[in-house]
C-alpha cells in the first residue's frame, strides 16, 4: 500500500516531479511541458495520498484505477509513478526513445501500472464509465475510478456521450478531474472553443461539481475525499491550475503546451524549481 | 465434404437472418459465463441483443445513440475482466468510431467484441447511408483485430460462443435479411479456419458471409458447364487461413472472390495480398466496385450490383479462360 505523507512533504514530492518532468522533456527533445507541470500537485496527491494502490503489485485487484485521458500529459504520470516506486527513476530519461516502456503517449501494455492507452482525446471518461459499471456488477463498493482530463479535450463529443451515460447511471464511483488550465494548442480555450459555463454544463448532465485550486495538494485531497462521500451522482472536480506551474517563463503561456525546454531553458527551470521559486537557497547555486 | 455436415443443398433450405443466430449465441454465452456482458446503442432488438437483455438486465447497458461511447465503455468493461459484446448497425459501429476502436481496443489489447449488424446492400430500402460496405476493410487493417463474417445464422451462433471464449479484440459482421441456412448444428466452426464446402480442381471460389450460399449455387451450375469449382467458405477474414487457401489455389491456379462489401480492401483485398505474395494467379474480385449502394429490394440490389450466383458463375468462366 501507498504511504500517506504530510502536506509539506507532498509539496516537495510535487516539486521533485516537476524537476523530473523538465529533465525528461529536455532529454527527449520533444513533448508537452505546460500540462504536466500544472498537474504535478494533483498527481502527487493522487499517488501519495488519495489512491489505494501498491507499486509492487500494480495488478492488485482492490486497487483504485487512475485513467489519464489526455495522454500527452503522461510525463507527470511517469514521474509520479517512478517516485512512488513503480520503476526506477533513472528509466524516466528513456522517455520517447526507441525500445522504452515510456512511450510518448501512454501504452497500457508496455508499462505495468498504466491503466489505459491514450493520446487521441476524449475517450478516458467512457472507459471510466465501463469500469464503474463493471464494479457495480461485481458489487465492489470500495473502489473508485479517477479520470484526469484536459480542458481543451472537452471539445470532443465523446466526452459528452460519457457525461450523459454517467449521469443516467449515477456512476458515483467515477471521479473526474478536469485540468482547467485554460490553454490548448491553438490558444486560450475560450478563444479556440469556449467551455464556459463549465460548471453549469456538468451539473446539467447530472454531475455533482467541485471547484478547487488544482495547484493546492490539500485541496485536491479534500475534494477527492468529498467526491468519494457523494453517492447520488458522479463527481467532476474542476481543478483550476496554472499551465507550466513552477517555472516563471512557462506559466500561463500556451506556446509551452506542446514544446520541451532546450538545455539552457531546462537549466533555468531547474534552478527555479530547486529553490522553490526563490523561497530557499539552492545547493547547486 | 461429408465431415462438414452441410445442409442438403438440393432440397428446400430454411432461411433466417444471420443476426438471429448472434442473438441466440449471446444468450447462451451469457448462461455459460456470468462475465459475459452486453451494451447497445439504441438498436437492441434490431441487433438481437434483446434476448440477452431480457434474461440478464443487470448485465446489459443501454448506451443510447452514441457509438463512440459504445466501444469505449466496452473497453472499460473489458479492462475489469468482463467479456463485452457491443452492438449497433455496422454503418455506425465501426463506421463512426474507428479511432476509439483503434486506440482503446486494438492498441490497448482489450477483448471487446464489436458487433456490426445490417451490413451490406441487402439492408435494402434504407439506402446507401445504412448499407455498410467498408467495415471489413476498416477492421482488418487493425493490428490484433479478429474479423469474422458468418455464412448463416447457425454459424453466427457458433461464432458468438467462440468469441466469448477468445481473448482478442474482434469484429463480428452480421446481416439483416433472411438468407439460406447452409450448415447444420454439426458443421464445425473454429476461429481462423477456412472450410472447403465444395471440392473441385478447376477454379477456387473464396467467399464470406451469405455469398457462400451464392457460390455453392454457382458451383452447381459450373459443374454442368464442365467446370469443377472448389468453394472455400472464409468466415474468419482475419487471421486468414493461408494454408487452406494456398493449397487450393496451387491446385486450381485461378480464383474468384465474392463478398457483400467493397471489393477493395475487403476479403478480395485480403486474398489478393496473400496471392500476390505467395501464389499469383488470375483472379476476379466480386464485390462493390468503388461505389455506394442505393435503395431497393434486397435481392433486386444483389442482382443489380452483381453480387449473386449468376455473376460468380460468369467470373469463374472468365478466370478459367485466363489460366
Amino acid at each position: 500500500m501507498n504511504r500517506k505523507l504530510s502536506v509539506d512533504r507532498l509539496e516537495t514530492v510535487a516539486n521533485d516531479i516537476r524537476e523530473d518532468i523538465i529533465r525528461m522533456l529536455e532529454h527527449a527533445g520533444s513533448g508537452h511541458s505546460a500540462g504536466p507541470l500544472g498537474l504535478a500537485d494533483i498527481f502527487a496527491a493522487l499517488y501519495f495520498d488519495v489512491m489505494q494502490h501498491d507499486p509492487k503489485h500494480p495488478d492488485w485487484e482492490k486497487r483504485d484505477i487512475l485513467l489519464l485521458s489526455n495522454g500527452h500529459c503522461v510525463p507527470v504520470r511517469y514521474a509520479a509513478m517512478a517516485h512512488a516506486g513503480y520503476f526506477p527513476r533513472k528509466e524516466l530519461l528513456t522517455l520517447r526513445k526507441r525500445g522504452s516502456r515510456l512511450q510518448g503517449h501512454p501504452e497500457r501494455t508496455k508499462l505495468p501500472g498504466l491503466e489505459n492507452t491514450s493520446g487521441p482525446l476524449g475517450s478516458g471518461l467512457s472507459q471510466a464509465c465501463g469500469m464503474a459499471l463493471a464494479m457495480r456488477m461485481n458489487n465492489e463498493l470500495h473502489r473508485w475510478v479517477y479520470v484526469v482530463m484536459g480542458d481543451g479535450e472537452l471539445d470532443e463529443g465523446n466526452i459528452w456521450e460519457a457525461a450523459m451515460l454517467a449521469g443516467k447511471e449515477k456512476l458515483h464511483h467515477v471521479i473526474g478531474i478536469i485540468d482547467r488550465n485554460n490553454i490548448q494548442i491553438d490558444g486560450p480555450t475560450e478563444n479556440v472553443m469556449p467551455l464556459e459555463n463549465l460548471r453549469g454544463k456538468w451539473e446539467s448532465f447530472g454531475w455533482h461539481v467541485l471547484e478547487i485550486n488544482g495547484n493546492d495538494v490539500e485541496a485536491v485531497i479534500d475534494a477527492c475525499a468529498m467526491a468519494r462521500a457523494i453517492i447520488e451522482k458522479p463527481v467532476m472536480i474542476i481543478a483550476h491550475t496554472i499551465p507550466g506551474k513552477g517555472v516563471d517563463f512557462m506559466e500561463g503561456d500556451f506556446h509551452w503546451h506542446g514544446a520541451p525546454p532546450n538545455h539552457e531553458q531546462a537549466v533555468e527551470a531547474l534552478k527555479e524549481l530547486r529553490t522553490l521559486g526563490g523561497r530557499i537557497r539552492s545547493e547547486h547555486e | 465434404m461429408s465431415n462438414l455436415y452441410l445442409a442438403d443443398l438440393s432440397g428446400e433450405l430454411q432461411q433466417e437472418p444471420i443476426r438471429k443466430g448472434f442473438g441466440r449465441g449471446l444468450l447462451e454465452a451469457g448462461k455459460r459465463n456470468e462475465n459475459v456482458v452486453a451494451a447497445c446503442a439504441d438498436l437492441t432488438e434490431s441487433t438481437q441483443m434483446h434476448l440477452f437483455k431480457e434474461q440478464f438486465p443487470e448485465r446489459f447497458v443501454e448506451i443510447g445513440v452514441a457509438e463512440q461511447n459504445l466501444v469505449t465503455v466496452g473497453s472499460g468493461l473489458a479492462a475489469m475482466g468482463k467479456i463485452p459484446f457491443v452492438s449497433s448497425y455496422a454503418a455506425f459501429s465501426p463506421g463512426r468510431n474507428w479511432e476509439q476502436i483503434r486506440t482503446t481496443i486494438c492498441l490497448n489489447e482489450m477483448p471487446v467484441r464489436v458487433v456490426g449488424s445490417h451490413a451490406g446492400v441487402s439492408v435494402g430500402p434504407d439506402g446507401a447511408t445504412h448499407q455498410m460496405l467498408e467495415d471489413i476493410a476498416l477492421m482488418r487493417v487493425l493490428p490484433h483485430m479478429v474479423v469474422i463474417c458468418p455464412g448463416d445464422s447457425l454459424e453466427a451462433e457458433k461464432v458468438t460462443l467462440a468469441l466469448a471464449e477468445d481473448k482478442r479484440p474482434a469484429y463480428l459482421r452480421l446481416a439483416r435479411e433472411a438468407t439460406p441456412i447452409i450448415t447444420t448444428a454439426k458443421t464445425p466452426f473454429e476461429i481462423g479456419k477456412a472450410y472447403v464446402y465444395n471440392a473441385g480442381a478447376d477454379v477456387t471460389i473464396i467467399t464470406t458471409g451469405s455469398m457462400t450460399y451464392q457460390a455453392l449455387a454457382a458451383a452447381e451450375k459450373l459443374y454442368k458447364d464442365g467446370i469443377e469449382a472448389e468453394v472455400i467458405h472464409v468466415p474468419t477474414i482475419k487471421p486468414l487461413d493461408r494454408e487452406t487457401i494456398l493449397k487450393s489455389v496451387r491446385k486450381t491456379r485461378c480464383v474468384v472472390t465474392a463478398e457483400e462489401a467493397q471489393a477493395a480492401g475487403g476479403l478480395g483485398g485480403a486474398i489478393a495480398e496473400l496471392l500476390a505474395d505467395e501464389c499469383p494467379a488470375p483472379m476476379v474480385r466480386i464485390g462493390m466496385k468503388d461505389r455506394f449502394g442505393e435503395s431497393g429490394a434486397p435481392n433486386e440490389l444483389l442482382e443489380y450490383f452483381g453480387l449473386d450466383a449468376k455473376h460468380i458463375r460468369l467470373a469463374a468462366h472468365h478466370v478459367v479462360d485466363r489460366k
